[in-house]
């Protein structure tokens, strides 16, 4: 996925977010949002992945511009995929009928299709054993995972990840970090925001450092992460990096 | 679920046991106080004149039940049309649904009824008071519903309609598959509620002379001379009414309670 932003603005009430954010990025599979908290990732996130319109700018993946009006976001969200900080997931459905709602509702399969689609990644994904639990049954990590196999489930062109991990323990945040690398390796493409820099450093095609409303710097992990030209960046993974 | 996983079945049982017995000693003693002040009071109970109007008793309790249940529904459907008004990014509608809402509940019933039969229903040559009076206790109730509704509506957390859109429903598709049935179960309990007050509120029909079931009453009243011989079993007749509602409001409660996942 080829990405171009530019000059993207966003802006709630009288506080700027997004201040004419720029960002361009090669034709490549896993691009991580890194940055300090408040400084407009999960906004750029949120835009990318079709859910909010910016006041001003633009946003285009492989050449197709993200259009500008609500029926065409419906239609867009169709074809991709995203996951939340705090999972998101129905509370009133089965895990199961959760992963089939956007299936049958929006995709027009089946209900028996719609579970012949799901059976495979909750084998993989070790959660077959849960499916008919609801969510309030579920630990974190299971939630979480059950959440990004309903965003994989409609084979969605690219994954928006805002936070998967922010909310879980260690061992959780270990459990849902593997499945998206596995993921990774298995062709899906995605804009990950993270706080989680050692899995950043491993997955990540290229990072993006957003803080102040703008890309502070962007390029591949190992240049952003070894030898970033930005003394901001480089303060800031100096003070979180071990 | 708190309440299932504390504590053994057994446990439970006894916790029911010792509730059940509390409800019946509370209850014993108000019956032994109202009794003492029935005994000092001096009234001598003539029912034989009551009892021979029981026909109309059982008549106008009926009514009242079929009164209070059409209007249950249009006003559940009253409601939920004006919770979703009350929540519209259309000023003019939104505007709308709060006039009514705070018209309604800022105003009596008895006025209400009064000018929705003599004016409102005249004026549109509707006859059938009992139409009107069903039509203004829906209206009426449907205001209270509007405000459980639209509290209901408020609960469910953003994230849910992020998700729904995420996935690619449609508003109509996040409503009906997401967002409503979260919100029913939130407030059941509440409805339920409304509902024991429609029932009594009922009462009020008798205004425009709908034959339900206190207007049965205050007929037999003025026909026996027995006041408090038609008055205690309207009030019976209510509770009889209201008690399992109540119940079936508590035992709604406990089971649709559901963490938020």
């Amino acid at each position: 996925m080829e990405l171009v932003v530019k000059g993207l603005t966003q802006a709630y009430g009288k506080t700027t977010v997004l201040d004419r954010l720029d960002l361009v990025t090669g034709d490549i599979r896993a691009l991580v949002l890194v940055g300090p908290s408040g400084g407009g990732k999960t906004t750029l996130l949120r835009i990318l992945a079709g859910l909010d319109l910016p006041i001003e700018g633009s946003v285009s993946f492989a050449g197709k511009t993200l259009p500008r009006d609500e029926p065409g976001l419906l239609a867009y969200r169709r074809h991709v995929g995203t996951v939340f900080q705090a999972y998101n997931l129905f509370p009133h459905l089965s895990a199961l009928d959760n992963l089939t709602l956007p299936l049958v509702h929006v995709h027009g399969l089946s209900p028996a299709a719609a579970l012949e689609r799901v059976a495979e990644p909750l084998e993989r994904f070790k959660l077959a054993e849960h499916a008919h639990k609801r969510p309030s049954q579920l630990s974190g990590g299971q939630k979480q995972r059950i959440a990004i196999l309903r965003a994989l489930a409609t084979k969605p062109e690219r994954l928006f990840l805002d936070e998967p991990t922010s909310a879980l323990d260690p061992e959780m945040t270990a459990e849902v970090l593997e499945m998206i690398g596995e993921l990774k390796d298995l062709g899906t493409r995605f804009v990950l925001v993270t706080h989680e820099m050692g899995f950043a450093r491993r997955v990540a095609d290229e990072v993006a450092f957003v803080g102040g409303g703008k890309v502070v710097a962007s390029g591949p992990a190992s240049t952003m992460f070894e030898k970033c030209p930005e003394p901001r960046v480089r303060e800031f993974f100096a003070r979180i990096l071990p | 679920m708190a309440r299932s996983q504390s504590g053994s079945p057994a446990h439970g049982n006894l916790d029911r046991m010792s509730r059940a017995l509390a409800h019946t000693l509370v209850v014993a003693i108000l019956a032994a106080l109202l009794a003492v002040a029935f005994w000092r009071s001096g009234y001598e109970f003539q029912w034989e004149g009551v009892w021979a109007y029981r026909q109309k008793f059982v008549t106008g309790w009926l009514t009242t039940v079929a009164m209070s249940l059409a209007s249950l529904v249009l006003s559940a459907l009253v409601g939920l049309v004006t919770a979703v008004g009350l929540r519209s990014r259309w000023t003019l509608v939104e505007a709308a649904a709060r006039v009514y809402v705070e018209l309604i509940r800022g105003t009596p019933l008895l006025v209400q009824l009064l000018i929705g039969f003599y004016v409102v229903a005249n004026a549109v040559g509707l006859e059938n008071r009992y139409v009107v009076g069903a039509l203004v206790l829906a209206l009426f109730s449907g205001a209270y519903m509007a405000e459980i509704f639209r509290g209901g509506l408020a609960a469910i957390p953003a994230g849910q309609r992020d998700a729904a859109r995420a996935i690619g429903l449609t508003p109509w598709q996040s409503l009906r598959l997401v967002i409503l049935p979260q919100a029913i179960r939130l407030v059941l309990p509440a409805v339920a509620g409304q509902l024991v007050s429609l029932i009594k509120d009922s009462s009020l029909l008798s205004v425009i002379a709908v034959s339900e079931f206190t207007l049965a009453a205050q007929e037999v009243n003025s026909f026996t001379y027995s006041t408090l011989e038609s008055y205690l079993p309207l009030a019976a007749g209510y509770l009889l009414l209201t008690l399992p509602l109540s119940a079936l409001s508590r035992w709604l409660e406990r089971s649709f309670a559901y963490e938020a996942g």
